[in-house]
């Protein structure tokens, strides 16, 4: 019974991590029809965002909520604008192309993000930038105290935190998209976004904004993670990247709520599997779910079915 | 059907003769990087088959590589200390490796039958993660194979690749390339890449033509394989990622999505820029990446496009045609017009 | 953009940076004495490791200890006469490039001697080519016994000056035996092959001596989240984990077994070696045990004259990497200069003649197998460092009283023979 419950925390705890990047790439292709390979990369840049921001206040002496508050907010605008820079010169030259390019470009940008902060120093002051491959500890942005215990099993606080952080935010977004203006603007824009267009929706600035938005989601999802297992490195976000889109896909791609229930559900299905059964294939779960999900349902949980007209 | 035979035959029976005698005169020095250079060509190759002929956009050909090295070491292995009787032992040798590639190409095409038969109903962007997702898949089997050395890999293969072996596998894969593009069949893979849902109208059975070509692209990812793991005479999963995938990718994009000659140019050319670069090799990846990137805001056919060499103006033979008379409006003489 | 002025960027851009490929790897610091090296002939040595990747680190080090003893062996006058230089290729953890890189070392470089590689998959693509091209090639750190042998038989040109993983995966096997440990569990990186023969090898050998594995979980290198196996193990109540990889993932394991209440020490091997693993450890990871090639503890004076030079020059004490780069580039130093002249044959047959050789991780004696045959250390994890705990010494039972492993041989460094 602690077994099941401790798989149970930790498969919460995994599932909040891919369902804050998936939101993301939900949001993205919602409005781009693109899948944005770079959003993993992102979520590294977010970490490191952290990362760099604590060592400048000096976090790392002294934690405290104020300055973890200020960190992650750091964190997210640096991300936001990443992700403008990354719309505005590598996506949008490319929307009126095939959207084979657009995914060769995202590619091609995800890989510059991980193999780029590989690379070795070239700055040193005030920070080290790239970081280069080594990996590097995240220092705890605030003490939380210790860890809870119910019936044998332990969560830790910062898990807890992250849990609640990312409900918080999917209902936040969740408010964004159906109850204010840009929301609309922005499902308008993933409808049609030419109709969109002349309909007077700036079209430009609500994807830029989708993107900007989506990317401090993924800095807010990099600085939890990193909280919580204080490793980070440069190809952090390769694997929770590609999982983090099977978690899309499974709850729907363009679907908010769908993001979050995929990320929970594939969070709970890799511990399971790994926990109970061998975790020599770890990895190959996340395929297998996504591989299922698209030949049986591939509208994924809380998607419609789409009709493609010609 | 005897020209196309002819068109099939004739580059080996020229060929064979030139690369022994090149074989003869190549330095030993330069054998690993002629090997990187000729295994190029074929993955690029093979991967403009689905990639660039069929505009499917597939991620996972390490994978079948990976199938096809392993296979072939199996084969090269089982066939170690054994003479096939009656002919010598140098004969016996070189006909073991070809059972081994041969091997290698058969479960390689197997692999690539079975992951292309679900995949291949999805589109574009799923398909890129679909295909990468197997070639993972692929390799986590491999590592956790006990007959398949898990993750140490064989050793003590044979070194069986050579430039004659370079040279034939690179020949037989542009030669399938271009057959395939003039014939129906690869007519039907330029109209489902144009329009799939047009040629789909038009009768041509999409899913099927699809199958096939991923299946023939597998089955050359997998010489390829073979063929690098005689020649640093092991084979390990490390040998087979989703970087390696990738690194094709951008061979094949820089070359131009379905031109074969592009493939084999931007294969060359990386080979050789690898080697002259190998100071720099620190941001060998992000070079590749901003390549891409500026590339396709660029120049997203790449260098050739879907042309071939043959078509750059630079080539042509055929003395331009000249300037009809004189039509109101400069129009051409086909446009249709409102007034007679 | 048109053709041709794609052609013509590209041409631009091949041509500038086609300049810069001559600029061979910096050589090592010009010492304060001339010694009597002849000029311009040289010897040179190629170093091949991965120094982008995953396992940069261990490249990384590999090369400041081979640059050590590169100057070291110049500022006593070179060998056979000859000043020593390095050249140094990345294969970026692949071992084609591995391949590709020993290659141009020995036919373009023309080294004299081949160091490399840490990881055994690739020293395994080098090895048949040192042994083709009959250059001597020696592995500072790769412990796979596959790596020296071809087949059944001893690979004539290919050495190493560490121990292999039966004996790696034996000591902690002794050690727990002799803490008194009869279950433990394994978590092993599937993806490695070293942490797989290592993992396999304790197995072995721990069941041999009566103990029971309670449970054998897997990770991959790059995993951030070991919960799920974590979890697994702990109601089968192992009285330690052995966790034989690298200290990336060993040290985030570390901490989410500590959070999930499991109290017992960790175990592992020599990939923990790495002053990472008690940054990103921390708490974590007191009072886990590892095997290594040294310990910076030992108060033998000639480890701690390497430490002093090494920290002198990189502002960090070595680890277990940069230790064994250092004594595989002076065994090759003692070597050339005992060797009866500079071909490949007589060199490799000098290595093969190394017996007793002060290094500064235990004195290495090369066996029949071209393996080094000495003691590993037990290094336990106290107060964020790496304490040294006991000597395991092959076909010996594991010391309990701490002792120093300074080897009966005089401390002081080889000196060339003159010539």
């Amino acid at each position: 019974m602690t077994e099941l419950l401790q798989h149970l925390i930790n498969g919460l705890s995994l599932g909040t991590i891919y369902a804050l990047v998936a939101l993301g790439y939900t949001m993205v292709y919602g409005v781009l029809k693109l899948i944005n390979f770079a959003h993993g990369d992102v979520y590294m840049v977010g970490a490191f965002a952290g990362y760099y921001l604590g060592a400048v206040i000096g976090a790392d002496r002294s934690p405290n909520v104020g300055k973890a508050a200020l960190v992650t907010i750091g964190a997210m605008a640096i991300c936001g604008a990443l992700g403008f820079v990354v719309e505005r010169f590598a996506y949008r030259p490319l929307r009126h192309r095939a959207r084979l390019t657009a995914l060769i470009t995202a590619i091609g940008v995800s890989f510059l993000l991980e193999f780029g902060f590989q690379l070795n120093p070239l700055l040193r002051a005030p920070v080290e930038f790239p970081p280069g491959p080594a990996p590097r500890f995240f220092p705890a942005l605030v003490d939380l105290g210790p860890p809870l215990e119910p019936l044998g099993a332990t969560v830790q606080r910062i898990d807890i935190l992250g849990f609640v952080v990312a409900i918080l935010l999917m209902l936040a977004l969740q408010w964004i998209v159906y109850r204010t203006r840009f929301g609309v603007a922005m499902r308008a824009v993933s409808f049609d976004p030419q109709v969109a267009g002349l309909m007077g929706i700036p079209v430009n600035r609500i994807i830029s904004g989708t993107f900007v938005l989506g990317s401090a989601l993924a800095a807010a999802a990099g600085i939890i993670n990193a909280s919580s297992r204080p490793r980070i490195e440069p190809l952090m976000g390769l694997m929770s990247g590609l999982k983090a889109f099977v978690a899309a896909v499974l709850g729907g791609i363009g679907s908010v709520p769908g993001a979050m229930a995929g990320g929970v559900v594939l969070g709970l299905v890799e511990e399971f599997v790994a926990g109970y059964t061998s975790s020599r294939y770890r990895d190959a779960i996340a395929f297998t779910v996504l591989i299922l999900v698209l030949l049986v349902r591939p509208e994924g949980l809380f998607g419609k079915g789409q009709v493609e007209k010609v | 059907m005897i020209r196309g035979a002819f068109r099939s035959v004739l580059p080996f029976v020229v060929g064979i003769p030139l690369l022994a005698i090149a074989q003869a005169f190549v330095p030993q020095a330069y054998f690993l990087w002629i090997v990187t250079i000729g295994v190029n060509v074929v993955l690029a190759v093979s991967l403009n088959v689905v990639n660039g002929f069929t505009g499917q956009f597939s991620l996972g050909h390490a994978g079948f590589m990976a199938v096809g090295a392993y296979t072939a070491a199996k084969v090269s292995l089982a066939f170690a200390g054994v003479r096939i009787v009656g002919l010598p032992e140098v004969v016996s040798d070189q006909l073991a490796f070809a059972f081994a590639l041969a091997g290698g190409m058969g479960a390689a095409a197997l692999a690539g039958f079975l992951v292309g038969m679900p995949s291949l109903r999805l589109r574009g962007d799923y398909l890129a993660i679909v295909t990468l997702g197997f070639g993972e898949i692929i390799r986590s089997l491999i590592e956790n194979t006990t007959v398949l050395g898990e993750a140490l890999g064989l050793q003590g293969l044979p070194k069986r690749t050579n430039v004659v072996w370079i040279g034939v596998s690179a020949l037989a894969t542009i030669v399938m390339a271009r057959r395939l593009a003039v014939s129906t069949q690869g007519r039907a893979l330029f109209a489902i890449r144009e329009d799939e849902i047009a040629a789909e109208a038009m009768g041509v059975d999409t899913t099927g033509y699809k199958v096939r070509a991923f299946t023939i692209s597998a089955a050359y990812a997998g010489l390829a394989g073979g063929l690098v793991g005689h020649s640093i005479q092991m084979v390990t999963p490390a040998m087979f990622t989703f970087i390696r995938s990738i690194e094709v990718v951008v061979m094949v994009v820089l070359g131009g999505l379905g031109s074969v000659t592009g493939s084999i140019l931007a294969a060359v050319v990386l080979g050789i820029a690898i080697e002259a670069f190998r100071n720099f090799q620190e941001y060998r990846m992000v070079v590749y990446a901003l390549l891409l990137v500026v590339l396709m805001l660029l120049r997203p056919q790449g260098i050739l496009g879907t042309r071939e060499l043959w078509d750059l103006r630079f080539f042509r033979r055929v003395p331009r045609p000249r300037p009809l008379a004189a039509t109101p409006g400069g129009a051409s003489p086909t446009d249709v017009r409102d007034e007679p | 953009m048109s053709f041709r002025r794609a052609l013509s960027a590209a041409a631009v851009l091949l041509t500038f940076a086609a300049c810069e490929q001559k600029k061979s790897a910096p050589s090592a610091a010009p010492a304060a004495g001339q010694g009597s090296a002849a000029p311009g002939a040289k010897i040179w040595f190629g170093h091949v490791g991965s120094l982008t990747g995953q396992e940069a680190t261990f490249g990384d080090s590999t090369d400041k200890g081979i640059k050590l003893a590169v100057d070291e062996l110049n500022s006593k006058g070179g060998v056979k006469g000859k000043q020593v230089d390095l050249k140094t290729y990345d294969d970026q953890g692949k071992p084609e490039e591995a391949a590709l890189a020993a290659t141009r070392l020995i036919t373009q470089d023309k080294v004299t001697v081949l160091l490399g590689e840490v990881a055994s998959s690739r020293s395994l693509a080098m090895a048949p080519i040192a042994d083709a091209n009959k250059v001597p090639h020696i592995t500072p750190s790769s412990t796979n016994p596959k790596v020296t042998k071809d087949g059944e038989k001893t690979r004539p040109y290919v050495f190493r000056v560490c121990f292999i993983d039966p004996f790696q995966g034996t000591v902690m096997a002794k050690f727990a035996k002799e803490k008194g440990i009869k279950k433990v569990a394994i978590l092993r990186d599937v993806g490695n092959a070293y942490s797989v023969g290592l993992a396999d090898y304790f197995l072995s050998k721990f069941k041999d001596l009566g103990g029971t594995i309670v449970n054998d979980q897997s990770y991959k290198a790059g995993d951030q989240d070991f919960k799920a196996q974590l979890t697994a193990i702990k109601p089968k109540a192992p009285e330690a984990i052995y966790v034989p990889g690298y200290y990336t993932d060993v040290a985030l394991i570390a901490r989410q077994a500590r959070e999930l209440g499991i109290k017992v020490p960790l175990m592992g091997g020599d990939g923990w070696d790495s002053a990472k693993l008690f940054e990103i450890g921390g708490q974590a990871i007191e009072g886990s045990y590892f095997s290594n090639h040294y310990s910076p503890d030992d108060p033998s004076p000639r480890i701690q004259d390497f430490i002093k030079r090494y920290k002198a020059r990189y502002g960090a004490v070595p680890d277990s990497m940069a230790a064994t780069g250092y004594d595989a580039a002076m065994v090759a130093g003692d070597a050339i200069s005992r060797a009866k002249d500079t071909t490949g044959e007589a060199i490799a047959e000098a290595i093969a003649a190394t017996k007793d050789f002060p290094g500064v991780t235990g004195v290495i004696t090369l066996d029949k197998d071209h393996n080094a045959v000495k003691s590993a250390v037990v290094l336990e994890v106290k107060g964020g460092k790496a304490v040294y705990v006991a000597t395991v010494t092959p076909d010996a039972p594991a010391g309990a009283a701490p002792q120093p492993v300074s080897a009966p041989a005089p401390a002081a460094q080889p000196k060339p023979a003159p010539y």
